[in-house]
């Protein structure tokens, strides 16, 4: 088992310093110089060679890269060229947004999809089926962003019970944040709602064919019994990996919503970070979403590992 | 197989629906928006600024913030373009034109509580002239000599050559006053003298000033006290926040097609003013065909600069005939030296050898102008026998590279932000590889030239020539399409210079 769990870690750091080595190649092949972009139209030859310098712009690629990598395994991000901050505040301060917002979309999907998957495997080609099955196809068909300009319309524009977009801070209290996210995270919630509806349906289907769930009735058990206390907590497993896996494409497919809605998120940091060749930011970023698709994986295996046996002596040999 | 009955179900379903909206009902009566008090003000901006140091970096959006809010110059300018005293409460220019000699504001503290006088003005010009300088308008300050600073209240500055546009530039948010303790933070925390402080700013949403309360100019009474510019780059975002009440004002609104959504609001207000946004096709002028100017003037004439408006702009906008607005003194009006005449154009462009017309590309940023005033122009080319090809090219970071510093490019179109920046077409290496003598000496004398009648004139044969000779086809000002609260009072309609000077802003009770 050790064996086993040091292997995974090291292929773990050496995917990471791979796709870091890919991320800064790509960068430094983007067209567009980030000290002309802040310099704009006036700046003299001059001038521009100062900046370059200023930004360490002027020194050769490897040490760029030797830099970077040396400074992200010590914790020390980099200066945004633009912001003039530290990478590492942005980030947090964007996952403060961010992650509320993943989670809030998660926990709003569980509740709309688990009971609704339910309900729709306990009594198949009911009524329940039929709406779940059409919520599931609609809400993974429609895309999230026009979801969200919906809700605008709807909640903000015509009701003005709502807030258009934008992002108050956690200072103004938990109210106003709260409600500056609700609407993004219905938009995003929903086609995710629609995977995981599909998932709860067929899993409970499935176990509901298995011999324990048939002996739990054989015992006497009240229907809704069964249901929530053998059925459920067996098909919660898939669920779980289900949402371990999505959840990484949550973060990161907040980019739309994180734009419709105006939020300052990771996604947003992401996008203007690229528009203005803010090059570290650019690098960081990616890196973390990357890390944390790898690390993400890494955890599912690991959690496999952990319920099935059978692995640990296969990958043990 | 198990079998659930249905009364099971049905009781799930209601609990679960009557729990959903319940909570719902709460959440949305329990943080209900505050009533906004009368002193504090939402105001909308499509671009967040990089940095808040308008003296070490060029977008406009740095100075749509601090300029005349948060940092100040020796002088201004006002609303209507005009320069006018500011740090500095005089001034007096000496015959020669060489030594400009300012009387200083006394009581004038920084932010931080530094005090504002000649050595901290003194420090500031070096810092922006300086060899290691970032300062974007570096040029500015290329004929200050020496500076003299014979006690606080006196300023001397000795210049290499007469410079008479340096009043002017001294006005421009690059030119702004900064503290010597605080400059080098000036980026993400600025400090100036300004009736409004810096207060906080959240990345990628909002930059939050407070009043001053120790506002050195006791003859303004500034009534806001607290402003908050937040950011929203999507024109339907930026419509919806307006109509929410999330915003009360956003005095440059990106999309001109939506400014009819805002009519028979009972809120809600339009402006339309001027601006300095110069959209011009400038052309590559060393390289075939557009080295020939019969083939440049025959581009202008095939363009119908009013369809061009209605295009591109919802037919907002100005028609200009060279790079020069209606706003900058000393205007021509010269759309008429090649009107619209596509017969006419055909001629000419048989005349440069091109009878059947010839094939080149155009580099569109992604602004919303650009692609759409490239299709309306590729039609009317068309009509001439010339194909244009479109090729879209991000802006900032592709166009620079490519137009601005690598001149790789046919036509291209962007909209010039700088006011008064007439001299681009003297400047080498400048994009559009202009060169005309004559026009060069022209952009010499203005310099040389103190008197502004004198200068006018000058600027009006610079006007001329530009129109004349076609370097790039100039085609509208962009307006400035302002949107806000009808009991707000105060905002610029306006804009001599990018900016949101909010010192004489209120709410009307």
């Amino acid at each position: 088992m050790i064996v086993l769990l040091t292997r995974r870690i090291t292929g773990l750091i050496l995917t990471l310093i791979a796709v870091s080595l890919l991320i800064f190649a790509v960068m430094a092949l983007l067209p567009g110089d980030p000290a002309a972009i802040t310099l704009g139209t006036s700046a003299s030859p001059e001038t521009l060679a100062a900046l370059r310098h200023d930004m360490g712009l002027d020194q050769p690629l490897i040490v760029r890269y030797g830099q970077w990598l040396g400074g992200a395994l010590t914790g020390d991000l980099g200066k945004s060229y633009t912001y003039g901050v530290p990478v590492a505040g942005l980030i947090v301060e964007r996952l403060a947004v961010t992650l509320p917002l993943a989670i809030l979309a998660i926990i709003l999907s569980i509740l709309i999809a688990v009971p609704l998957g339910v309900a729709a495997a306990a009594r198949r080609g009911g009524i329940f089926d039929i709406i779940a099955t059409l919520f599931s196809q609609m809400s993974i068909a429609v895309p999230g962003f026009w979801v969200g300009l919906l809700l605008i319309l709807l909640f903000s524009t015509s009701l003005g019970l709502m807030p258009a977009g934008g992002f108050p801070g956690w200072s103004d209290g938990l109210g106003p944040a709260l409600r500056a996210l609700i609407l993004p995270a219905v938009a995003l919630a929903l086609p995710q709602a629609g995977v995981l509806t599909r998932v709860t349906r067929s899993t409970v289907l499935d176990t509901l064919h298995e011999d324990f769930a048939r002996t739990a009735v054989a015992k006497g058990l009240s229907s809704g019994a069964v249901l929530w206390g053998h059925i459920v907590p067996n098909a919660l497993v898939p669920i779980l990996t289900i949402l371990g896996l999505q959840f990484t494409f949550l973060v990161a497919g907040a980019v739309l919503i994180e734009n419709v809605f105006n939020l300052p998120g990771l996604g947003r940091l992401a996008y203007q970070a690229l528009s203005q060749r803010d090059i570290v930011v650019m690098q960081d970023v990616v890196l973390f979403f990357a890390a944390l698709v790898i690390i993400m994986n890494f955890l599912v295996d690991l959690s496999f590992l952990v319920i099935d046996p059978r692995l640990r002596s296969g990958g043990a040999r | 197989m198990t079998k659930f009955s249905s009364s099971d179900l049905g009781d799930y379903a209601r609990r679960l629906a009557c729990g959903a909206t319940l909570s719902a009902g709460l959440l949305i009566l329990g943080i209900a928006p505050a009533e906004a008090a009368k002193t504090t003000l939402n105001i909308g901006m499509s671009v967040e600024p990089t940095g808040l140091d308008p003296t070490i970096a060029a977008p406009v959006a740095i100075g749509q913030v601090t300029w005349q809010n948060i940092f100040e110059g020796l002088v201004a300018i006002d609303e209507s373009g005009k320069i006018v005293p500011q740090l500095a409460k005089s001034w007096e220019i000496s015959p020669d034109g060489l030594t400009y000699t300012f009387k200083l504001q006394t009581g004038v503290k920084f932010h931080d509580g530094e005090a504002f006088d000649s050595t901290a003005a003194k420090f500031a010009l070096d810092r922006a002239r300086d060899g290691k300088s970032i300062n974007p308008q570096k040029r500015f300050f290329a004929t200050i000599a020496s500076i003299d600073t014979p006690d606080p209240e006196t300023l001397v500055l000795h210049l290499s050559s007469p410079t008479g546009s340096l009043l002017y530039w001294l006005a421009w948010p690059s030119s702004v006053m900064v503290g010597p303790k605080s400059a080098a933070d000036d980026k993400t925390t600025p400090v100036g003298t300004g009736p409004f402080k810096f207060s906080a700013w959240a990345k990628g949403d909002h930059v939050e000033l407070l009043k001053n309360p120790d506002y050195w100019n006791k003859s303004v009474d500034v009534k806001l006290d607290k402003v908050t510019f937040r950011f929203i780059s999507d024109p339907q975002a930026e419509a919806a926040a307006l109509k929410a009440g999330d915003l009360d004002a956003f005095p440059e609104f990106a999309a001109p097609e939506l400014m009819s959504s805002f009519d028979g609001d009972a809120r809600l207000m339009t402006k339309v003013g001027n601006t300095e946004l110069k959209v011009v096709a400038g052309m590559n002028n060393t390289r075939k065909p557009f080295d020939d100017k019969r083939v440049r003037q025959a581009l202008m004439m095939a363009l119908d600069r009013k369809t061009i408006i209605d295009g591109a702009w919802s037919g907002f906008g100005t028609a200009i005939g060279s790079h020069y607005t209606p706003n900058d003194p000393g205007y021509q009006e010269l759309t008429g030296t090649l009107p619209y005449d596509p017969a006419k154009a055909k001629a000419l462009l048989a005349e440069a050898g091109y009878p059947n017309g010839f094939t080149f590309t155009i580099k569109t940023p992604q602004m919303a102008y650009a692609p759409r005033s490239a299709q309306v122009m590729q039609a009317m080319f068309a009509d001439i026998g010339v194909t244009m090809n479109i090729e879209p090219t991000e802006f900032p970071a592709k166009w620079v590279q490519d137009v601005f510093t690598g001149h790789d490019y046919d036509m291209t179109i962007v909209a010039h932000a700088e006011p008064l920046d007439i001299d681009i077409y003297s400047r080498d290496p400048y994009y559009f590889n202009y060169k005309n003598p004559v026009f060069n000496e022209l952009m010499k004398k203005i310099q040389l030239t103190a008197d502004p009648a004198a200068q006018n004139k000058l600027y009006g044969e610079a006007q001329t020539i530009l129109a004349e000779d076609a370097p790039a086809l100039f085609l509208f000002v962009m307006p400035k399409l302002g949107v806000w609260d009808k009991k707000l009072k105060g905002l610029w309609e306006n804009e001599p210079i990018p900016s949101n000077v909010l010192t004489n802003v209120s709410w009307e009770d």
